[in-house]
């Protein structure tokens, strides 16, 4: 009797000191819980002969079996060599873009000038790819697109050999303008009394960037290289998804437009899934060893 | 030399003064083709070319979409989930990112783990889609806001922003008596504005252009939101393409029409979007 009094104490004490962290912390958790963990436990379906009517638990355990069918078909090692394909073009076209932008717009002297171009630049960052690929399918439609002046008759976007530098080119449209931000930051947080005493002891503006601002913004230039090479299997969803088109599969069908095609568009959730695992796996792998990377040059950096 | 030395600078400065304006002009054509498309006549603007201004000025593209009815109900579609989400966010994320900057309650390395993890690693679209269809949410616009709302990414930005307030003020409500709940609404929440402005803000530019998941959650055209509204006009399955009987106007320039009134809310906000985007940009540098 007087034990159990002691618990009952000890729980009012307890809820007392913690209830109200409870309180905050549930609804979070329960989130949290269903839309993120559950679908993780949701992977097993990579093992499974899904069925819609079965559900989850009474679907039959299928082993590898999709795994073998993923790896021995066509469209998914097609897709795999798209996404690595896309996104190193874009590794080497697209990333140097916002550090050269943002070095240049660094040496603009107006400040209202600077400010201005930054507005018109960052735009596209805001808007959905739905929208863009509006804009960008009648800015090369054969009809009323510019193209027309040099007498091209057929859209770039409709052409295999074109696709892939489009996709480039509307990423750096897109990103490269918001993608100067973080080179600003760091750019604006190197000593002024460097760039003066180079100026003193004659360095031009082309010395001055190439010894002073390159050197002080390499740390964040690496960070950034690493943790993109840690997401070489993203090479970007959306924007594919909205711009590619049966005539471009074989150069533009990438692992996230596979997943989507095979699992939403053909219902074979299973196969799906299990595709989405394997990316999902490796995806974490060079997560982490890309942040590893990241923090031996900077021991700030990364996410974790 | 001295001359030389300025004349170099100076020979710079134009460079790349001409160059930002080039380059800017070449970002912002886009969307002059666009607008100038969709305020030219029918039979003008088919013949192609370079678009500066509207090519026989006329506004019946734009009466076209104010017509139909579907473009109204995905404006208010898009902002119930936008709204909603930036909603549920607030009051989830933050009082999630509370417990978790807690160091001295139990358990503070799991509730970090959860969330760090499922940043790390998901379980992909297909299996959320399964989730989220077992539990019967596959159209309704609750989805898309309770989806929006948890995002692992933005409580670890406003946990590394309730570390780094200063601790004097919790440590004396204490002193005081106030509850843990009653710091958080009363001290805690009203110190940390900016942080939770800027997370509102890419929550509300995440659901508003989030395309993906209303393609997927979404199906019914009542249930239609904005990004994909414009999809089905782009590719032309849509009815405001199909039903155009009308002489003055052409799929083509009420699919320009159309894109430009989806711009305009965008437009609207966008000085302030880009102030807080920055902030959030150095925020996001604080490491915790």
């Amino acid at each position: 009797m007087q034990k159990a009094k002691g618990i009952t104490n000890k729980f009012i004490h307890k809820w007392r000191k913690y209830g109200d962290y409870i309180l905050l912390g549930l609804p979070g958790f329960i989130m949290l819980f269903i839309f993120r963990y559950l679908p993780m436990g949701g992977l097993i379906v990579a093992f499974k002969d899904y069925n819609v009517r079965r559900g989850f638990f009474d679907s039959p355990w299928v082993g590898a079996k999709w795994y073998n069918m993923l790896f021995m078909s066509d469209d998914f090692s097609i897709a795999f060599m798209n996404t690595l394909i896309i996104s190193l073009l874009k590794l080497v076209c697209y990333f140097p873009v916002p550090i050269i932008l943002a070095i240049l717009l660094n040496e603009l002297n107006k400040r209202y000038f600077a400010r201005t171009i930054q507005a018109v630049i960052y735009l596209p960052h805001f808007i959905s790819w739905a929208i863009l690929s509006g804009i960008l399918f009648s800015l090369f439609s054969p009809q009323l697109g510019i193209l027309k002046v040099l007498g091209i008759e057929k859209s770039p976007l409709l052409m295999p050999g074109t696709f892939r530098w489009l996709l480039v080119l509307t990423e750096i449209w897109k990103a490269s303008g918001w993608g100067t931000i973080i080179y600003l930051a760091a750019i604006s947080g190197i000593d002024p009394n460097l760039y003066e005493a180079a100026i003193i002891d004659g360095a031009n503006r082309f010395k001055r960037i190439w010894y002073i601002t390159l050197p002080s913004i390499s740390g964040t230039i690496v960070v950034l290289l690493i943790l993109r090479l840690g997401n070489i299997l993203d090479a970007g969803f959306g924007q594919v998804y909205m711009l590619y088109n049966a005539s471009v599969y074989d150069v533009a069908d990438i692992i996230d437009t596979y997943i989507f095609r095979v699992g939403l568009s053909t219902g074979r959730f299973s196969l799906a899934t299990a595709a989405g695992l394997f990316k999902s796996v490796i995806g974490l792998i060079l997560v982490l060893v890309s942040n590893r990377l990241a923090k031996i040059f900077n021991p700030d950096a990364g996410i974790m | 030399m001295k001359i030389k030395k300025m004349l170099g600078d100076k020979i710079f400065d134009i460079c790349n003064v001409l160059f930002f304006i080039a380059f800017a002009a070449v970002t912002f054509y886009p969307f002059l083709h666009q607008l100038s498309i969709s305020l030219s006549e029918k039979s003008r603007a088919m013949s192609g070319g370079f678009f500066f201004y509207p090519r026989g000025f006329t506004i019946a593209a734009y009466r076209f979409v104010l017509q139909s009815n579907y473009i109204f109900l995905a404006f208010k579609n898009s902002i119930i989930i936008t709204v909603g989400g930036v909603l549920l966010c607030l009051v989830v994320c933050s009082s999630y990112a509370y417990i978790m900057s807690k160091r001295d309650l139990p358990g503070y390395k799991f509730w970090n783990f959860i969330v760090i993890f499922s940043i790390l690693f998901s379980g992909g679209l297909i299996p959320e889609y399964l989730v989220v269809r077992s539990l019967g949410l596959t159209d309704n616009l609750l989805a898309l806001i309770l989806l929006g709302a948890i995002t692992p990414f933005n409580i670890v930005i406003i946990k590394n922003f309730f570390q780094n307030l200063p601790k004097s003020l919790e440590e004396s409500a204490i002193i005081d008596g106030a509850r843990p709940l009653k710091i958080f609404t009363n001290i805690v929440l009203p110190l940390s504005k900016p942080v939770l402005a800027t997370i509102s803000i890419w929550v509300a530019v995440s659901q508003w252009n989030n395309f993906m998941r209303g393609l997927m959650y979404l199906p019914s055209r009542h249930n239609y939101i904005l990004p994909v509204l414009i999809r089905d006009i782009v590719i032309g399955q849509s009815d405001l393409a199909v039903m155009e009987v009308q002489s003055e106007t052409t799929g083509e320039t009420v699919t320009a029409a159309t894109i430009i009134v989806a711009l305009v809310p965008i437009l609207m906000v966008y000085p302030f979007l880009q102030k807080h985007f920055t902030k959030g940009i150095m925020l996001g540098a604080v490491k915790g």
